[in-house]
């Protein structure tokens, strides 16, 4: 536990030093702060555009670092050959896998709490000497704590495309593993539809198949709850509990997995 | 062995700028002489089926995006109408079928906003004034206005505001108080709906056309509005209303006059002269009155009240 802790805390050191990863959260506050010049140009939803698009640049360039620097947790040491030394050490190949993953998500998590402050930031000072009569309009308020529900599951999204980016790489090339999980990124939108296919197909096998691609492919639409936060909806406890817990026992299949693979890779 | 050159930062100053200039004066020189052909918005837009596929996530950005879009769309093109208006003369009516400006694409913008984010309020609201505001402010389609408050209504069977704006665009566009009454009794049952709401479709039942219930029915907008467009469309509307009372009252006076003298009145000095009137007469956006046929007033093309709204004719027998 202890080696796992030290590298974690080695990965995120690394990530942080990532002057990528700087640029992506540089231009994803600039962009939440540039949402306030929109929300100008739209007729009174001001505070709807602002957190659509805060909401949305933490989860797209959330997705950036989760892809692109997931993807080199483990390629970039095998590429260097720094792996040889890390072997070397008494350290468990499956504590590596699993190490780096912490170590991402924890730079994912102080990254999106950064972006989450400048979003909070940006509309407290819209919501700042708002007349009660626009504050009462308004679907939700300014500095809605709901927001936060969507900002959890996002981070457990991304920690999601951590895990599957990671797991590609411990077997993978660098650009083909960022290709594979855009491409799972993708699929888990629309698994809802797979899930819907015997409505659209007679074929039997094709209804099992789609059936069993709906169960392997993360269903990660369902991790997206900004519309309801957005227009003050209720996102339900027990909602969440669901969801993060399908998030954790997914990402524990796949770093299981990883780790496995890994351990039995040779790397001569 | 040399060490890095260390350009001046003043050297790099003066040549950023230097060449932000230059660019600056290149592109004015190519937008001068070679102006780039305007693209077909039509080709912009894929159709709200495509939309709602292609945009597998980050939805309600997109659709905020498309709703930035109406509005732009939208108040491009009611400029464009509004200057024409003022303009020129209003084609003979063979000829006016077809609205110079089209709105064509307002109703798809509307239709993929709403669509990629159904919970969209204010684009179902404000969308449905747009669509049936009468040409040149707007493209004057009521049906499409209360297509797409149904299709609001469908997203979001418990707000009552729906219905009151179907009610509302049935009264004031389409001048069909049986069917703006039933729509007011329909969000009058939806639970939290107010309490007028239900005498609204009773007043509307007996007294529409009525200019007090009108008048009555755009306050109660204009105060319940929650936003700033709303309530200026109100306002417009009632002082729309004064200035056709003002008109009433001048019309009545020039034809007392042109009887008593046996002549029509040609321009305003003959009342002005006559001790009738003080002046020109003003009206409520501060654009004087005209006189654009023998004895007849009318609201001038360069008001922002102009053209005033054909206002429901009294029931009669009612």
């Amino acid at each position: 536990m202890r080696t796992l802790g030290w590298i974690a805390i080695n990965g995120f050191r690394e990530s942080v030093r990532d002057k990528v990863l700087y640029s992506l959260v540089a231009f994803a506050i600039l962009l939440i702060g540039t949402s306030y010049v929109l929300g100008q140009l739209t007729a009174g939803q001001d505070l709807k555009i602002m957190k659509d698009l805060g909401l949305s640049s933490i989860a797209i360039f959330g997705l950036f670092m989760a892809v692109f620097i997931g993807i080199g947790l483990v390629s970039k040491e095998v590429e260097r050959r720094s792996i040889y030394g890390l072997l070397a050490k008494p350290v468990r190949r499956h504590e590596i896998v699993l190490g780096k993953f912490a170590g991402l998500a924890l730079t994912l998590t102080v990254n999106i709490a950064v972006m989450t402050f400048a979003l909070y930031a940006v509309l407290a000072y819209v919501g700042w000497g708002e007349s009660e009569f626009v504050r009462q309009a308004r679907e939700a308020p300014a500095l809605d704590p709901a927001m936060l529900k969507a900002v959890v599951l996002t981070l457990v999204q991304l920690m999601m495309v951590t895990a599957i980016a990671l797991f590609f790489s411990t077997f993978s090339t660098p650009i083909l593993s960022a290709g594979l999980t855009f491409g799972v990124y993708v699929a888990g939108y629309f698994s809802q539809d797979l899930r819907n296919f015997d409505q659209v197909v007679n074929s039997k096998a094709a209804q099992i198949l789609a059936r069993g691609l709906y169960y392997v492919l993360p269903n990660l639409a369902s991790f997206d709850v900004t519309s309801q936060v957005v227009h003050g909806l209720p996102v339900s406890a027990r909602y969440m509990a669901v969801t993060i817990a399908y998030g954790v026992v997914y990402m524990a299949i796949l770093l299981i997995a990883g780790a496995t693979i890994f351990s039995r890779r040779d790397f001569k | 062995m040399t060490g890095p050159s260390r350009l001046p930062i003043l050297y790099a100053i003066v040549a950023v700028l230097g060449l932000g200039a230059m660019s600056m004066g290149l592109q004015k020189l190519r937008d001068a002489r070679y102006p780039l052909a305007t693209s077909q918005e039509e080709a912009l837009y894929l159709t709200r089926r495509a939309t709602s596929r292609m945009v597998f996530t980050h939805r309600s950005l997109v659709s905020d995006l498309y709703w930035i879009r109406a509005i732009q769309y939208f108040g491009e093109h009611t400029q464009k109408a509004q200057r024409l208006a003022a303009t020129f003369l209003p084609p003979p009516p063979a000829l006016a079928a077809d609205p110079p400006i089209g709105f064509d694409l307002l109703y798809p913008l509307l239709d993929i906003t709403t669509t990629l984010d159904p919970r969209f309020n204010i684009a179902y609201r404000f969308g449905a004034i747009f669509l049936s505001e009468g040409y040149p402010h707007g493209p004057g389609r009521p049906d499409q206005a209360v297509a797409l408050l149904q299709k609001g209504v469908e997203a979001s069977p418990d707000r009552w505001q729906y219905w009151q704006d179907i009610g509302f665009v049935y009264y004031w566009n389409e001048h069909d108080y049986a069917k703006a009454a039933a729509a007011f009794a329909r969000g009058a049952d939806i639970a939290g709906a107010p309490w007028w709401l239900r005498s609204l479709a009773a007043s509307t039942l007996a007294k529409g056309g009525d200019r007090a219930a009108s008048r009555l029915l755009w306050q109660q907008l204009g105060e319940t509005a929650n936003n700033e467009y709303a309530r200026n469309a109100a306002r417009l509307k009632l002082k729309q209303f004064d200035a056709i009372e003002i008109i009433e009252r001048l019309q009545k006076g020039i034809d007392a006059f042109a009887a008593r003298r046996g002549a029509p009145v040609t321009t305003w000095n003959d009342l002005i002269g006559a001790g009738q009137i003080p002046g020109v007469p003003l009206d409520p956006a501060g654009v004087p009155y005209e006189l654009p046929s023998p004895s007849r007033v009318a609201i001038s093309p360069r008001s922002p009240l102009f053209p005033l709204p054909f206002e429901p004719a009294a029931r009669t027998g009612a």
